[in-house]
């Protein structure tokens, strides 16, 4: 990083095409001075536009410097590969020890976490999030890939360990469908962007019960095919390897579909829920009390069984709503 | 003692972040005092007092928010080192997007929120660009790609900063901000020679003198006028 001061802007940018957007973004005009070198772009502000844009001169430099070392390391490497993530035992609220061995969640698994509110769920997905090194209030640790995690996950941007999909969430931008997923796929610097916004939009539509375009605005989407959107975009394009889910409700779209797209993109997918129908599906449930981990359930068989007798009921319950909107008289439906 | 100078546009969160944090200070044993600046009104302070935090609060009236800061800040540290306080959080609103109230060697945070558009980065100067960590907060709301999004351009235009998202309501994240916070390598017992990180705009005109007539005949001082062609 010898004195890229001392290098032309063209150059500089030829070599770095992501400093365009640096520039941009801090709202330097460089058209037509491209030829000159950093020192002597930024001795060409005179004072009143040092005052007026705040240009500080020094510090962005110095935060060129360190945009181009990010970008270096961000585009360099592989995508880290997460396969498991390792929670190891802390303290309840109580400073009672939390009664498990290590917990270890594999690549394309579906864990619910379990628990009134209040209980301690938030902090035990805060502890993953922060990557806690046994300097959380729980004293819990985390291991990636069984290893003591890189520092990167706790304070780089672009590498987060937790996506979240909430059912608060809504799209506050003002954009047509296409349009939002090209913007998260540029900040990602996705190739072949077409494709991957392509298969997007097409997975969202099949996951929400009715279609939409690329041109409609996000904002005008409904309940379901927003939450389908999200869903499909979050796990096409999110790098986050696990995904938080706190409930989808059931309607407008196939719970079920989703959550095996989010597993066939290799996602962890963590949920918080008290649905049956959904806590079901998972492979296992942590049970949370007091601020601890107080267990760990496999699904069993027979909850399994149970699972396709809800999931009847469920599909039973979505036929009635549906012909109640499509304006019909309702009469009894037998087996779906 | 440390001091902290949070600030961040009107209505980010910054109140509730503090709150939330201080929590999470006191719980390591740490004695927290807030100075919280305002323009005109602030009922803060007694959210702050009623959560046991020792708070003064400053209204900077007729005067710009940031130099009445900055006219202020050494008395107040004065206080706060006076009462034995670890750590002194001065919470001020960044209002024209041009000031930042962060002095050389003292912690700079800056909040801003995610419903404040994806665009909000870029307009935002020294407030943003230099601060040492950012909180983004109102993550619960939006998408996540919307959080992607408006993350990545926090860090465009200030890539050493440590990122983080703050949930102001539950405080999810506001415990991994404490323990940033506080550094025994950056106590201070003055705030004697030290300067801001960017200086202030000079405008001293005749409407900052109170002249309310419009008319290029009243305007004196430093004036500038728009270019405004056919």
């Amino acid at each position: 990083m010898t004195s890229i001061k001392n290098r032309k802007i063209a150059d500089l940018i030829r070599e770095f095409p992501f400093l365009t957007s640096f520039f941009n973004d801090n709202g330097l005009e460089i058209s037509g001075k491209e030829e000159l070198t950093l020192t002597e772009y930024f001795a060409g502000f005179d004072e009143d536009e040092i005052e007026d844009k705040a240009i500080d001169t020094e510090n962005l430099m110095f935060q060129i410097g360190e945009f181009i070392k990010q970008m270096i390391a961000f585009l360099g490497k592989e995508d880290d590969v997460v396969t498991t993530v390792t929670i190891q035992p802390g303290f309840d609220k109580s400073r009672v020890a939390e009664d498990f061995d290590d917990l270890v969640i594999r690549q394309g698994e579906i864990i619910c976490i379990v628990g009134p509110t209040g209980s301690g769920k938030s902090r035990l997905l805060g502890d993953i999030e922060w990557v806690a090194q046994g300097d959380t209030p729980t004293g819990r640790s985390i291991l990636v890939n069984d290893r003591i995690p890189d520092k990167k996950w706790r304070f780089s941007s672009a590498d987060k360990l937790v996506a979240q999909l909430s059912q608060n969430m809504n799209f506050v931008m003002d954009l047509s469908v296409y349009e939002f997923v090209e913007l998260h796929a540029e900040s990602r610097m996705v190739e072949d962007r077409d494709i991957v916004i392509g298969k997007i939009i097409d997975k969202a539509n099949s996951l929400a019960g009715e279609t939409f375009s690329p041109d409609t605005p996000i904002t005008s989407l409904s309940g379901g095919q927003s939450r389908a959107l999200m869903i499909a975009d979050t796990a096409i394009l999110s790098k986050s390897p696990i995904i938080l889910i706190d409930e989808i409700e059931n309607a407008g779209i196939d719970r079920k579909k989703a959550l095996s797209l989010l597993v066939s993109e290799d996602k962890i997918v963590l949920m918080a829920t008290h649905d049956p129908v959904l806590a079901l599906m998972g492979d296992r449930r942590i049970v949370i009390k007091n601020g601890g981990i107080h267990k760990v359930i496999d699904t069993t068989d027979e909850e399994r069984k149970i699972l396709s007798t809800l999931e009847k009921m469920d599909r039973t319950l979505l036929a009635y709503r549906t012909k109640l909107r499509q304006g019909q008289i309702i009469k009894k439906i037998e087996n779906t | 003692m440390n001091l902290v100078t949070i600030s961040g546009p009107p209505s980010s969160g910054k109140t509730s972040v503090i709150l939330k944090t201080i929590d999470s200070l006191k719980k390591q044993g740490l004695k927290v005092a807030v100075a919280k600046f305002d323009c005109l009104y602030t009922d803060d302070d007694v959210l702050y007092a009623k959560a046991g935090i020792p708070v003064k609060k400053g209204l900077s009236g007729a005067l710009c928010p940031d130099h009445y800061f900055v006219s202020n800040v050494e008395e107040i540290t004065n206080w706060a080192l006076n009462n034995d306080f670890d750590i002194l959080i001065s919470e001020s609103a960044g209002l024209c997007n041009r000031c930042s109230p962060y002095i050389k060697g003292i912690k700079a945070v800056c909040v801003i929120d995610n419903l404040s558009g994806i665009n909000t980065p870029k307009k935002i100067g020294p407030m943003l660009k230099t601060a040492d960590i950012v909180v983004i907060t109102k993550g619960d709301i939006v998408s996540q790609a919307e959080r992607e999004v408006f993350a990545s351009r926090v860090n465009t235009v200030n890539p050493s900063a440590i990122i983080m998202h703050i949930n102001g309501l539950t405080g999810q994240g506001s415990f991994e901000l404490s323990t940033l916070l506080y550094e025994e390598a950056l106590n201070i017992d003055s705030l004697k020679g030290m300067e801001l990180r960017f200086p202030m705009p000079a405008a001293l005109c005749s409407y900052c003198l109170g002249e309310t007539r419009i008319g290029e005949s009243y305007q004196m001082g430093n004036v500038r006028k728009m270019k405004v062609e056919d």
